[in-house]
């Protein structure tokens, strides 16, 4: 706890304390915890002399900041409208089938996190899938399994894969 | 001293009033739902609107925000005025069937459908509380929080605030929170009783029988109800 409060106040000095670098500033906290800890908005808003209100709606105003746990992997899933019509929102029905969780929600094990997003600019390519900044051209129903295969199981080999693998199945 | 015209009439106003204060010192009547003498000009219910400019270029502007200003031409009560007024009462009601301020604004302007879902969030997100907390009574315990179509007021992470001292400044201010005459669970989404303001009791008395606050205003003594959007 109290390591945690000194990284964030040393973050803010970071910033040099200004409020203007509020945005960054929860950046910063964001990439070394994964998300935004109920705790360290409040360092933040000591560290500023800001309202903790202030500093709430920012981080729940901009969908970059997560107020709930990430997974260790980010599944985004275009639902935007070329994707859309191409079977974007199918696709999602099937991950948040196969993961057991809805959009914007992070799985039980902590690996992934399921978002949609409007629209990725490739539309040529889509129905588009993106894990951690990869891109996965022309997605289906049929290779959401493969997809997600390909990120969960190295990183954990045994219990994880044989949770997902019967659930695979019955689907295929 | 500006000199600007309002509704025809040549008016002065003293420099850095806004188009409402103007108006409100001439006696002209414009709604408004989240503006306070108090507090900042928020711009944000809308109802104020007035049409500046000659037309075709006309705009509508918000008169609690725009300053007054010399040879301004300003009407506050135009059609086109009206007919934004309505449609911004028809979308709050559809936030908040149970204001009995939106329901007294939706018979002032003959708003007689809402063609929006309920939604019963009984918040219109005029931002009055918020800023009565932080202004008034240097809480800033209450915010705006999310955004798009999630976007509410609360306190940080939902739970009772350092700041707040229990005031109860925002309860006082919200216009949303004075339930309607016919109680929280009316049948309607529109009361329009207002509408039609013949209190079946004057056939047998001399005064209006009625010991409510708003004489006739409950609306339970009306006879008949307008038939909706017709």
């Amino acid at each position: 706890m109290a390591s945690k409060k000194q990284d964030i106040q040393s973050i803010i000095r970071k910033h040099k304390g200004l409020k203007k670098n509020l945005i960054a500033i929860l950046l910063d906290i964001q990439s070394e915890h994964n998300y935004l800890p109920p705790e360290s908005l409040r360092y933040v808003a000591a560290g500023l002399d800001t309202p903790l209100i202030d500093i709430v709606g920012v981080a729940t105003f901009y969908r970059a900041f997560s107020l709930t746990p990430r997974g260790k992997h980010t599944c985004l899933v275009c639902t935007g409208t070329a994707c859309h019509v191409r079977g974007g929102s199918r696709i999602l029905d099937e991950f948040e089938r196969k993961l057991e969780v809805g959009s914007g929600q992070t799985t039980k094990d902590g690996q992934v996190t399921l978002e949609t997003v409007a629209c990725l600019g490739c539309c040529a390519i889509g129905p588009v899938v993106v894990v951690d900044g990869e891109y996965h051209r022309r997605a289906s129903i049929r290779n959401v399994g493969q997809i997600l295969g390909k990120y969960r199981k190295p990183e954990t080999p045994p219990a994880k894969p044989q949770k997902s693998r019967p659930a695979k199945s019955p689907a295929s | 001293m500006i000199e600007f015209i309002m509704n025809g009439l040549k008016v002065r106003a003293e420099e850095g009033w806004t188009v409402l204060e103007a108006a409100r010192f001439y006696g002209l009547e414009i709604p408004t739902l989240c503006y306070n003498e108090g507090l900042t000009p928020w711009g944000g219910c809308r109802l104020c609107l007035v049409e500046i400019g000659e037309r075709p270029k006309a705009k509508l502007v918000s008169s609690c925000t725009y300053r007054a200003e010399e040879g301004l031409v300003v009407r506050t009560d135009t059609k086109r005025v009206w007919t934004a007024r309505r449609m911004m009462v028809e979308l709050m009601i559809a936030m908040a069937p149970g204001s009995k301020q939106l329901q007294d604004l939706a018979s002032q302007f003959g708003v007689t459908q809402v063609r929006f879902k309920p939604k019963n969030e009984e918040c219109i997100l005029c931002g009055l509380c918020v800023r009565m907390c932080a202004e008034q009574m240097d809480g800033r315990a209450i915010g705006f929080q999310n955004r798009g179509h999630k976007r509410k007021i609360s306190t940080p992470f939902d739970i009772r605030s350092e700041e707040c001292r229990l005031c109860g400044a925002c309860i006082y201010i919200c216009p949303a929170c004075q339930l309607r005459c016919q109680g929280p669970q009316a049948e309607t989404v529109l009361c329009n009783s207002c509408l039609t303001m013949d209190p079946s009791c004057l056939d047998h008395f001399d005064d209006l029988q009625c010991w409510m606050y708003d004489a006739g205003r409950c609306g339970t003594c009306v006879r008949e109800k307008p038939t909706a959007g017709k």
